[in-house]
C-alpha cells in the first residue's frame, strides 16, 4: 500500500439533470419520446436515460426545419449578427462548464479530469473562435481575390463519434454556423445527452428554430440524414469503414463531404529526445480518454539504441497511473465506452499476443461492473501485426523500432493511415525535416495531443478527407459559386 | 525524530567515486562537461505542463491529514536574515518545540536553520529534542568567497555543532562552464562536514534554464551531496514545481545509477498547504515512496508552518481560525 493514498475525491453529479427521457430536438423544441432506447453509464453499467431512434420522417422533419432556418432567417442574416448567437452559445458553454463535464464522463466514461480540462473547454473555444470569423469569411481567403464572397452550402448533415460527444459537436456545428449554414446532428447512439444538453443551450440562447437540429439514433438514422436529398453537404468524424459507405453514398450527387476517420499514429522518440518529457507524451498520446482517440499515437516507434531506458520508463510511469471511477477527479484512465468496443480491443490484444508481441501492464484493480481495460504496452511488435496495422482505438501500445531517421520516416507512413504523428528530438531541424517528410495531416514536435480551434485537424490517405478548424476548416463549409438564393449571408 | 545516515567521505573519496561513475581514469572538466552535457535535454513546456497536472491532485480528508503532518515534520524552519538575533532564533527554536500549543500532538519541524553564527544558541535552546540545527555556510547566499573562507565558514558551523551544512555552489564557476572547480568546492565542504549532512543549494533562479538544473544536480551528486536544494531563498524565483521536477527525476535516476539515494529540499516561496501537498504529490508520483520521509525530503520554509498548522486546526475542529490562533515568532 502506497504511503501517499488519495482519498476518494468524487465530483458530484447533482448539478446536472437527467431527464427519463428524451425526444428529439427539431425546429426549437423536443419531440414527445418514442422508440426509446437506452443510453448507459460504461462506468457501471446504468441506465442513464431514454432517447428516441430517430426514423425517416423524423430525418425528413429536421431537414425539412433546417431549411426552412435557411432560407427563412440564417442564410439571410448578417454575418455579425449570427457571430452574437455564437458568442453567446459560447458564453453560456463556460457557464455551463460543470454540467456538461460532469453528464460527458457519466455518458462517456471517461475521466471528469479530462471533460472538465479538455473536452468542454475546448469546445467552448471552437464557439469563441468561430464566432470571430461570421463576420470576416470575405477576408479568410477563402476565394480569388475580386470573386464573389464565400456563401454557405445550405443545409449540412453531421455524424459525430462518441469518443469526443461535446467537443466534435463543436467542431461541427461552430464552423457551420459561423458560416451561415444550418445543421441536422445525429450523435453517437452510445453518447446522445451532451449533444440533446447542448439543444437546451440552443434554446437558452434563442437561436432561431430550426437553425440546429439533433436527432439521436443509431447507423440507420446516420444513413437517412446522409442519404437525405435535401442535404447539401455531409461532415462526418468516425470509422474508416462508415466513411468509405458514407463516400459510395454519396457519389453521383452535388454533396459536398469532408470525413475525419481512422488513425495509426507513430509516435517516434529519437535517441536525442527530452526523454522524461516523451514518455509523458507517450502517455498522453495513448491514454488520453482510454486511447480512444482517432490521432492517438498507438505506435511507438523508438530509436532501437533508447528502447529499453524508454520502456523502463514507460513502465514505471505507468506504475502511478490510475484507473477507475471516472467521476473521481484523481482518475487518470476511466472506462471504455461500450462493450462492443472492449470486445474489439480484447480481440485485437489477444491478436497481438498470438502474433508474438509481449503483453504488460501495470497492477490495477479494475472495478467489478462496467467496460474496463488496463492500460497496456505491447512490445517486440513488427510492422507486420495486425496491432501494428489496425487502429485498435484503446489504452494500448504497440512499440516498435527503427535505427535511422530514414527508417522511421519509412515506417511511420507504411500505414493506411495518416492522421497525425508525433517527433520527440532535441534537434530543430531534424523535426522541420520529419514534418516535411511525415504523410500525416498533423505533426506534433516534443508534444501530443494538443488542440486548438486555429489549427486545421485532418488525414492522409484512410483517415479522411477535409480539414476543421483553423482557416482551412472554414473551407468545407462554403461555396464561392455563385448563390441561386437572392440576399444570402455576407 | 530525523535519522540521517552519517557518512565521512573525503574530497579524495568523492573524486574516486566520480572517476568510476563516468569511467574515466582522471577527473578532468572536460570528462565532467561530455558527462553532463550528455543526460537527456529537458523540454521547457514538456516539463512545466507535468508539473501543473500533478498539481490538479485532489488531496482531501485523510490524505489530505497525513499529508499537513507529513509536511510539518518536513520543514526546515528557516530564519536567515541580517536583523536575526539570539532572542529570534530562541523564539525560532521554542515554535518548532511546540508548534501549536492547542494541539500537542502536532508533529515538529525537522529542523531549524540557521547562519553559522547563531548554531550555539539554536542548539542549546534545541537540546536533546532530536530537531536538528542546519546552518548555511560556504558565503551564503552568493558564495563569492575564496575556498578558503568557504571551508573555515563551514567547519565553524559543524564545530558549533550544526547537524547539516546547507552549502551554495559558485554559481559563476557554473556558468562559464567550469564544471571541476563546482565539483572539487562540493567535496571539499563534504570533508569539512564530518558527519554532518551536506545540502547544496544550486540557486536555480540563477541557472535560469532547466537543463542547467539537471546538470547542476548531477554533479552536486556526484560530488557528495546529500541533499540538492533549489535556492537561498534570497533570489527570485526560488522553488518552483517544474524545478523540484527535475531534480526529483534527477535523485530516482541516480540512485538507479549508483544505488545511493539524495535528498530534495525546494527551499523559498513555499508558503502555503496547497503548495505544500502538490509537492508532496510530485515526490509521491515522480520518485516515489521511498522519498516521503523527512529524511530525504525537506522544504525550506519560515511561514509554510502557521498555514500548515491552521489548515490542521481545521480538520481536527472543522472550523477556521485565524492568523491570531497560530503564534508568530
Amino acid at each position: 500500500m502506497p504511503k501517499f493514498e488519495y482519498a476518494p475525491a468524487p465530483e458530484s453529479r447533482a448539478i446536472v439533470t437527467i431527464e427519463k427521457s428524451y425526444g428529439l430536438f427539431i425546429d426549437g423544441a423536443f419531440t414527445r419520446p418514442k422508440a426509446t432506447f437506452p443510453t448507459i453509464n460504461p462506468a457501471d453499467e446504468t441506465v442513464l436515460a431514454e432517447v428516441s431512434q430517430a426514423g425517416p420522417k423524423d430525418v425528413d422533419k429536421a431537414v425539412a426545419a433546417a431549411r426552412r432556418a435557411y432560407e427563412g432567417v440564417w442564410g439571410r442574416m448578417s454575418g455579425a449578427e449570427r457571430g452574437k448567437y455564437l458568442f453567446r452559445i459560447a458564453r453560456i458553454l463556460q457557464e455551463r462548464a460543470r454540467e456538461f463535464a460532469v453528464l460527458e464522463t457519466l455518458d462517456n466514461g471517461k475521466p471528469i479530469k479530462e471533460t472538465r480540462d479538455v473536452d468542454v473547454p475546448v469546445a467552448a473555444a471552437h464557439f469563441f473562435y468561430h464566432a470571430g470569423w461570421a463576420d470576416k469569411l470575405e477576408y479568410a481567403g477563402l476565394s480569388a481575390s475580386g470573386a464573389d464572397v464565400p456563401r454557405p452550402h445550405g443545409v449540412v448533415g453531421q455524424v459525430i463519434p462518441w469518443n469526443f460527444p461535446l467537443l466534435m459537436l463543436a467542431w461541427k456545428i461552430a464552423p457551420a454556423l459561423a458560416t451561415g449554414n444550418t445543421v441536422v446532428l445525429k450523435p453517437a447512439e452510445t453518447t446522445p445527452l451532451s449533444a440533446l444538453l447542448f439543444a437546451e443551450v440552443c434554446q437558452q440562447a434563442d437561436l432561431p428554430a430550426g437553425v440546429v437540429n439533433i436527432i439521436t439514433g443509431d447507423g440507420r438514422t446516420g444513413q437517412a440524414l446522409v442519404e437525405h436529398p435535401d442535404v447539401d453537404k455531409i461532415a462526418f468524424t468516425g470509422s474508416t469503414d462508415v466513411g468509405k459507405a458514407i463516400a459510395r453514398s454519396i457519389a453521383g450527387t452535388a454533396k459536398k463531404a469532408t470525413l475525419e476517420l481512422g488513425g495509426k499514429a507513430a509516435n517516434i522518440v529519437f535517441d536525442d529526445a527530452p526523454i522524461d518529457q516523451a514518455v509523458e507524451g507517450i502517455i498522453s498520446g495513448i491514454f488520453f480518454n482510454q486511447g480512444q482517440v482517432c490521432c492517438a499515437g498507438s505506435r511507438l516507434l523508438v530509436q532501437e539504441n533508447v528502447h529499453d531506458q524508454v520502456v523502463a520508463k514507460l513502465k514505471r510511469r505507468l506504475e502511478t497511473l490510475r484507473v477507475g471511477d471516472p467521476m473521481d477527479k484523481n482518475s487518470d484512465l476511466g472506462a471504455i465506452n461500450s462493450k462492443a468496443q472492449l470486445d474489439r480491443i480484447t480481440a485485437l490484444v489477444e491478436a497481438g499476443v498470438a502474433e508474438g508481441a509481449e503483453r504488460w501492464s501495470p497492477e490495477c484493480t479494475l472495478p467489478a461492473k462496467g467496460y474496463w481495460f488496463p492500460p497496456t504496452v505491447l512490445t517486440g511488435v513488427s510492422q507486420t501485426h495486425r496491432v501494428a496495422t489496425e487502429e485498435i482505438f484503446g489504452p494500448v501500445l504497440s512499440v516498435l523500432t527503427f535505427r535511422t531517421p530514414q527508417e522511421a520516416v519509412a515506417k511511420a507512413n507504411n500505414t493506411a493511415y495518416g492522421l497525425s504523428a508525433g517527433v520527440w528530438t532535441e534537434k530543430g531541424s531534424r523535426i522541420l525535416w520529419m514534418a516535411d517528410q511525415l504523410r500525416a495531416g498533423v505533426v506534433w514536435a516534443n508534444t501530443f495531443n494538443r488542440f486548438d480551434p486555429t489549427s486545421p485537424f485532418g488525414g492522409y490517405k484512410e483517415s479522411g478527407y477535409g480539414r476543421e478548424g483553423g482557416r482551412h476548416g472554414l473551407e468545407a463549409y462554403v461555396t464561392t459559386a455563385p448563390s441561386t438564393l437572392t440576399g444570402t449571408a455576407r | 525524530m530525523v535519522t540521517v545516515s552519517t557518512t565521512t567521505r573525503t574530497a579524495q573519496d568523492l573524486t574516486a567515486q566520480a572517476r568510476d561513475v563516468l569511467g574515466v581514469s582522471r577527473l578532468t572538466n572536460h570528462a565532467l562537461t561530455s558527462w553532463l552535457h550528455g543526460l537527456p535535454g529537458v523540454d521547457q513546456v514538456g516539463c512545466e505542463g507535468r508539473a501543473a497536472a500533478l498539481g490538479t491532485r485532489s488531496v482531501k480528508t485523510t490524505s489530505k491529514a497525513w499529508a499537513i503532518d507529513t509536511a510539518i515534520g518536513m520543514i526546515d524552519l528557516t530564519t536567515l536574515e541580517g536583523s536575526d538575533t539570539v532572542g529570534k532564533v530562541r523564539s525560532l527554536c521554542a515554535k518548532a518545540l511546540v508548534p501549536d500549543p492547542l494541539d500537542p500532538t502536532t508533529p515538529r519541524p525537522a529542523a531549524i536553520c540557521v547562519y553559522g553564527d547563531m548554531v550555539a544558541t539554536a542548539k542549546a535552546a534545541l537540546g536533546d529534542s532530536g530537531i536538528h540545527v542546519a546552518a548555511v555556510a560556504t558565503a551564503f547566499p552568493s558564495g563569492r568567497a575564496s575556498m578558503a573562507v568557504k571551508l573555515a565558514d563551514t567547519r565553524d558551523a559543524v564545530e558549533a555543532g550544526a547537524d547539516e551544512i546547507d552549502m551554495v555552489i559558485d554559481r559563476g564557476a557554473f556558468l562559464s562552464g567550469d564544471y571541476l572547480t563546482v565539483f572539487n568546492q562540493i567535496a571539499e565542504v563534504k570533508q569539512a562536514c564530518g558527519t554532518a549532512h551536506l545540502k547544496v543549494i544550486m540557486e536555480t533562479g540563477e541557472l535560469v534554464t532547466y537543463d542547467n538544473v539537471r546538470r547542476a544536480s548531477y554533479l552536486s551528486m556526484l560530488a557528495g551531496g546529500d541533499f540538492i536544494k533549489t535556492s537561498t531563498g534570497k533570489v527570485q524565483p526560488a522553488a518552483t514545481l517544474p524545478v523540484t521536477l527535475i531534480m526529483l527525476e534527477a535523485v530516482r535516476d541516480w540512485r538507479d545509477l549508483t544505488g545511493i539515494q539524495v535528498g530534495v529540499k525546494p527551499a523559498g516561496g513555499i508558503k502555503t498547504t496547497k503548495d505544500a501537498i502538490k509537492y508532496l504529490v510530485m515526490v509521491s508520483e515522480v520518485a516515489g515512496d521511498d522519498w516521503l520521509s523527512p529524511e530525504w525530503f525537506r522544504f525550506g520554509a519560515s511561514s509554510l508552518l502557521n498555514d500548515l498548522l491552521l489548515q490542521r486546526q481545521k480538520l481536527t475542529t472543522g472550523a477556521y481560525s485565524g492568523a491570531d490562533y497560530v503564534t508568530i515568532d
